[in-house]
């Protein structure tokens, strides 16, 4: 499976350049500004997360990579393929798997459904048993109405239901946002395995606790700037400046 | 044979067929109506008139090219359902980030042109279009004696809006509807192509509402006017069972019918106005209709 995912990658792009260059990324809600000029990589194979208080900019900036900000400018390039100005479609099918903050289980669709509804855009994508093997609880549940599934449920369907489609690139909003410690620690469990599997995460979080157990490196995004990269094994030198900047 | 509260069991029955009969109307083209409406928020104000149009390329199809009925049932929802597709990619699809009025509007403004290009051309008196051989006569069960169009025509929808039903619910690609009407925006993020599946949708319901009018012309005759006439019933019939909600329009199309049909066995008087009686009740009671999730 390793081998699979690794074979998957392109040899036109060295082993250290970047899968994900984002440059001068803003975006627009409306008239309202939020993104104000958003830079960082993210290399094949790492976990990286967007750190940052309330409305910092890390769901728009995950909104952005996949395309669905009907705004924005600047450069996003995913496997040296320039994305800013294609449809999110287009942007999904290069490979890019994106898991929402609320998690969209589609509440007119069984778990079953929910689970086969994202179309495979790449080879190599796990398979249904790998997915069950990852998250057990779903396979119980496959004839269930989506949302009838509990919050942790719902949110390991959120992730398994792009494990299928070949995206290399996950972008996983806040997966462990209001769960139990238990479930919080089979996500942590589930991300570790996929980086082991090759997949390269955006991960957004607020618990940076948890964060700091399954990432490389950090970036703390500020009122819609990224500013400042801390890798993780320099996490507990730097925990005061992260407490300030998170405020907590 | 019996009596049901002194009306002829013949009468009763005939009543009764004629409210299936315009119970599988109103189903089918609510049924068009709703997916529509499910997946691009606009009420197709256009239906009656292009459930008109099928019964006119039906008639066309026969008087200009001797093409008859059978082939007529294919291509008419063939022909008014592409035209659908012309009309949503150039017009409607400009409108789905403004208010749903306007998509209200510019459907009604075509429905208007429309009737009107067709009365301006055909007159209002009203084209025949015979029944295909295959179904002329009809059967006597005993109690009532069945037309074979008329029954032909109770079957045919029920087939239809069940396969509909059957393909929306139980399909992958009702899936992608499905999941489409609740947030569009997540399944094009997955890298599906929602504008196409809008076009396709739309076309469908529209070629449903095709497919109503040619199995309507031998029974009313075709007409301009015969969309405008049953579309607002139908109107009524898609409030009832819920906007959106797709068994909701089966059931409520073909209940209402028979409503309707026994209304006029029993109370006359009040066959016309009985549907839109119900409606008022129901938007009292639970506005969200009868099958319609709460909002
Ligand atoms: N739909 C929207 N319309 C208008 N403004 C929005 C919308 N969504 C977010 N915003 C604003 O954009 C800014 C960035 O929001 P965003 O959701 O990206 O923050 P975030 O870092 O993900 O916050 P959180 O940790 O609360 O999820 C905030 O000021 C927010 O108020
Ligand atoms: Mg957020």
């Amino acid at each position: 499976m390793a081998e699979a995912q690794l074979a998957a990658t392109p040899s036109a792009v060295a082993a250290d350049a970047p899968l994900l260059k984002v440059r001068g990324l803003e975006a627009w809600y409306g008239e309202s500004h939020v993104l104000h000029g958003i830079d960082f990589d993210v290399a094949p194979g790492e976990v990286v997360t967007l750190l940052g208080r309330n409305g910092a900019g890390k769901t728009t900036t995950l909104r952005s990579i996949i395309g669905i900000m009907q705004k924005r400018r600047g450069s996003i390039a995913f496997d040296g393929v320039e994305t800013i100005r294609l449809p999110s479609r287009a942007i999904a099918r290069l490979g890019i798997g994106y898991c929402p903050e609320e998690r969209g289980i589609f509440s007119s669709l069984s778990v079953h459904e929910n689970l086969l509804l994202p179309p495979q855009v790449k080879p190599g994508g796990l398979s249904v048993e790998q997915i069950f093997e990852l998250f057990p609880n779903l396979k119980e549940r496959l004839a269930s109405q989506g949302t009838k599934l509990s919050g942790g449920e719902q949110q390991m369907l959120a992730i398994g239901r792009i494990l299928r489609t070949g995206a290399r690139l996950l972008l996983l909003d806040e997966p462990t946002e209001g769960l139990a410690p238990v479930i919080v620690e089979q996500i942590g469990r589930t991300i570790a395995r996929l980086k082991q599997e090759g997949f390269t995460i955006i991960l957004v979080e607020q618990n940076f606790r948890f964060a700091s157990t399954v990432a490389d490196r950090h970036y703390v995004v500020e009122q819609g700037k990224v500013v400042d990269m801390i890798p993780n094994a320099e996490l507990d030198a730097n925990i005061d400046k992260l407490h300030a900047y998170l405020g907590v | 044979m019996f009596e049901l509260l002194g009306i002829p069991p013949q009468a009763l029955f005939g009543q009764l067929l004629l409210g299936l009969i315009n119970g599988s109307f109103y189903a089918i083209l609510s049924l068009g109506l709703a997916i529509i409406f499910g997946l691009l928020n606009i009420i197709n104000f256009t239906h009656g008139a292009q459930y008109m149009m099928g019964a006119f390329v039906a008639w066309m199809l026969l008087n200009y090219a001797g093409v008859g009925y059978w082939w007529a049932l294919l291509l008419a929802p063939l022909v008014v359902g592409a035209f659908g597709v012309v009309i949503e990619r150039l017009l409607i699809s400009r409108l789905y980030r403004l208010d749903h009025l306007y998509g209200l509007l510019l459907t009604f403004g075509l429905a208007l042109i429309i009737q009107g290009l067709f009365r301006n051309q055909y007159g209002v008196s009203g084209l025949p279009y015979g029944i295909p051989p295959e179904l002329t006569g009809g059967h006597n069960l005993g109690f009532m004696f069945l037309p074979n169009y008329r029954g032909w025509v109770v079957v045919a929808s029920l087939v239809v809006c069940l396969a509909t039903w059957f393909v929306i619910e139980k399909t992958k690609l009702g899936a992608y509807l499905r999941a489409a009407t609740e947030n569009p925006t997540l399944v094009q993020a997955f890298g599906i192509n929602v504008p196409r599946l809008v076009t396709l949708t739309y076309g469908f319901g529209v070629a449903l509402a095709a497919l109503a009018g040619v199995l309507a012309a031998p029974i009313y005759s075709v007409n301009p006017n015969m969309g405008a006439d049953i579309i607002i019933v139908v109107f009524a019939v898609v409030v009832i069972g819920g906007m959106g909600s797709i068994l909701g329009s089966i059931v409520t199309g073909f209940g209402l019918g028979l409503v309707e049909g026994l209304t006029k066995v029993f109370y006359p008087e009040a066959a016309s106005t009985v549907i839109f009686v119900i409606m008022v009740l129901v938007l009292l009671v639970k506005p969200a209709g009868l099958f319609g999730r709460n909002a």
